[in-house]
């Protein structure tokens, strides 16, 4: 019986002359483009300076600034309405104000005082552009000190400081992004799909006609779950394919873990798509339900911004999130080639969230009304 | 005219009837905002910190001290040998190992001691600012703690910098995201609503019907908008009540600039919709075009959340050609600048062009599928 039904579903599947190209295209869409757009980095802060001073150390501060590769000169002026100006049409991201008599109370007094403003509408832009600047203002300075006192002899107590980057070394955003990029794309096709399968045959009538047959419950949801079940598989090597050959990125463990994780992972998500299924009386109602979901479990995941930085009862609710668990997984195995016994918690979280969901689509699908 | 309002109504009943969709509807855009506002955030704070501190000296420990007061991090576990470093990471969600030199606070006087930062770079953003707050905190550790130096002179010179972060001095992430995600729920109930409910009329053969009767089938087709628009106008409202008593994201410029844009913003999503309804033949169809060819540039290429000029430059072409790249520069010029119309006056202009051409496209491409 079961052989039969799901032929059906992959018969209806294929007469549709939309959804096996959206199979391919999606992921191809979706890892071709959003790692190079989906990228925290700030750089190429658009810098305005104002110079009242013009002088050899001024000039030689600003030289250095514009030649650090963070900044890009969009503006030298004299008048600071300008300058403000330039920030309000964001020409400009910040403004570097050196006052007259910099180099000489620098020179005579040992101490001249430079201001920053930056535009802060985007906090975290704002708050790193000027720590990048302060960063490079306090470096100068170091240098004319050390100009100054290279007659010094002895050794200065210090301690050097060395930042490492471990598992992704040149900080290559794609390698973050990509492979938890993959979980949304199961999340989407996965979830979505069989979210709109059952009530798509309710709204046409078709289910009608399964439901006067002997088909039991359970064998039903079980013929709508295995065709996601294997989209989900194609879908995922896939997504490998493409890591591969456009990011050379390959997992550092085993593929058999992620496909074993994954496995767990599409049951539950299809699953849950079926539960919502059950509920939705039109395609219509189905879908905002699902999209709704899903735009929270995404952001409560951890795809865009770690968990540990939200709010404390935004990660207690991320427990209850499954995309957390899978994209943990996809970064762990890809980058740090965990094992599965570093794994076990996740393994946990998600085949409890299988269970739980496809007994509750199993026990709210009636066969009658 | 009647007949017009008639069917505004029975489009009314459609959406009302369906308690649920109405529900999400209304819940999304404050939804959304919450998790805008509260749950994302791209400031990196509790970074789980693993020590291999072998020579545990007085300097080495107060800097573990310092680090683990600090809200940026939280200190998870001492490490008793530098091959623990791959399982910590290997296992858990350890951000950064901070791992000291040997005979560290007697190797200072010699130049030679290190501190190793050693972040997990898996994600680049949170790598970049944990290493660099803990280079600071150390810094600051170390220049309490030891002499300035026994051969410096009090010659070493200082510039005193003084820094000002205009327009929002607290830093709040949600004066970022909160006219993005007025961009997109406008989006996402005015384009993608519209597109589906017409092309559900479609599927279910009920457009046939309604054709048939007496009113121009231009007229059908808006009645079915009015609703969404309707709907948009109250989510809009609804968004900036919350913006503005919830998270306290100011609207600082001008109401009427800000209402001006929004309701065209709302034009060109609408026209937007029904451009895709009339290229969709089913719901699932419509849902998908929606969904990919809008939804997703939308989220991802209109700056929302993503900073544009960090795109490749055709990434960043492409982006000029989304309205709601647009619809959020110029809320954000009005709310958090507090700037008037003549600061979105191009803004205006474009958000005006592509309502037109879009609407003009779609009523005419509507025409020729109604043969």
């Amino acid at each position: 019986m079961l052989k039969y039904l799901i032929e059906k579903e992959f018969k209806q599947l294929r007469r549709n002359s939309f959804l096996p190209r959206m199979i391919i295209m999606f992921p191809l869409m979706i890892l071709l483009f959003i790692p190079l757009a989906a990228n925290f980095e700030v750089k190429n802060i658009n810098l305005e300076i104002i110079d009242h001073d013009h002088s050899r150390l001024s000039g030689q501060l600003i030289q250095k600034v514009s030649s650090s590769g963070y900044f890009i000169l969009s503006g030298m002026t004299e008048n600071y309405d300008v300058a403000m100006k330039s920030i309000e049409m964001d020409r400009s991201d910040a403004l570097l104000v050196i006052p007259s008599g910099f180099e000489r109370k620098l020179l005579r007094e040992h101490s001249a005082d430079v201001n920053i403003s930056a535009n802060a509408v985007n906090g975290t832009k704002g708050a790193l552009g000027t720590s990048y600047l302060s960063a490079i203002i306090l470096d100068f300075t170091a240098e004319l000190n050390s100009l100054g006192n290279n007659s010094g002899t002895g050794i200065i107590p210090s301690v050097e400081i060395l930042p490492r980057y471990r598992f992704n070394p040149y900080l290559r955003y794609p390698v973050f992004m990509v492979p938890a990029l993959m979980v949304m794309l199961l999340t989407m096709i996965c979830g979505f799909l069989p979210a709109l399968n059952i009530v798509g045959e309710k709204e046409k009538g078709t289910l009608e006609q399964i439901n006067v047959t002997p088909v039991k419950r359970f064998t039903l949801i079980l013929s709508k779950l295995i065709p996601y079940w294997i989209i989900g598989f194609v879908v995922l090597t896939l997504c490998f394919i493409i890591a591969r050959v456009v990011y050379s990125l390959s997992p550092a463990g085993s593929l058999l873990t992620i496909y074993v994780f994954a496995s767990v992972f599409i049951l539950g998500i299809s699953g849950f798509g079926l539960v919502i299924s059950n509920y939705g009386k039109t395609l219509q109602q189905a879908m905002f339900m699902m999209f709704f979901f899903i735009i929270t479990f995404i952001f409560l995941s951890g795809l865009y911004t770690p968990v540990s930085s939200m709010e404390q009862w935004a990660q207690y609710f991320s427990l209850f999130v499954p995309l957390r668990y899978m994209i943990e997984v996809l970064r762990q195995v890809y980058l740090k080639g965990s094992q599965f016994s570093d794994l076990l918690i996740q393994l946990l979280a998600l085949s409890g969230f299988a269970l739980f969901f496809n007994a509750w689509a199993i026990l709210s699908y009636r066969k009658s009304e | 005219m009647k007949q017009f309002i008639a069917f505004i109504k029975k489009e009314f009943h459609h959406i009302f009837r369906d308690t649920w969709t109405m529900i999400i509807l209304l819940i999304l855009p404050v939804l959304m905002l919450i998790l805008f506002g509260y749950a994302l955030s791209t400031e990196v704070k509790n970074v789980r910190v693993a020590i291999y501190d072998p020579s545990k000296d007085s300097l080495s420990e107060e800097i573990v001290r310092r680090l683990e007061s600090s809200e940026y991090f939280t200190l998870s576990k001492i490490l008793d040998s530098p091959f623990q470093i791959e399982e910590e990471f290997r296992r858990g969600d350890t951000g950064l190992i901070v791992l000291f030199s040997d005979n560290f606070y007697s190797s200072i006087l010699r130049g030679e001691a290190q501190i190793q930062l050693m972040a997990d770079g898996s994600d680049p953003n949170s790598a970049v600012t944990a290493t660099n707050y803990a280079s600071a905190i150390i810094a600051r550790v170390l220049s309490d703690r030891l002499p300035a130096g026994q051969n410096s002179t009090a010659t070493s010179s200082r510039i005193n910098i003084t820094t000002n972060l205009i327009y929002n001095p607290e830093m709040k992430s949600s004066y970022n995201f909160v006219p993005g995600v007025m961009g997109m729920v406008i989006m996402l109930i005015c384009a993608m609503m519209t597109s589906i409910s017409i092309a559900r009329e479609k599927e279910s053969g009920t457009m046939e019907i309604l054709l048939v009767s007496p009113m121009k089938p231009l007229l059908i087709i808006l009645s079915k908008a009015v609703p969404y628009f309707v709907l948009s106008c109250i989510n809009l409202l609804t968004i900036l009540l919350f913006a503005v008593f919830l998270l306290e994201v100011p609207i600082a410029g001008s109401m009427a600039a800000l209402l001006t844009v929004s309701l065209i913003y709302i034009f060109v999503s609408l026209s937007i919709g029904l451009l895709i309804s009339s290229v969709a033949s089913s719901q699932v169809m419509a849902l998908l075009l929606s969904g990919m060819a809008l939804m997703m540039p939308a989220m991802y290429l209109s700056g929302m959340m993503f900073p544009i000029e960090n795109m490749p430059l055709a990434l960043q072409w492409f982006a000029q050609i989304i309205p709601a790249k647009w619809y959020i520069v110029a809320a954000k010029n009005i709310m958090i600048k507090g700037l008037g119309f003549s600061s979105i006056l191009r803004e205006l202009a474009v958000l005006s062009v592509m309502a037109l051409v879009l609407i003009t496209v779609s009523l005419k491409r509507f025409k020729l599928r109604l043969e």
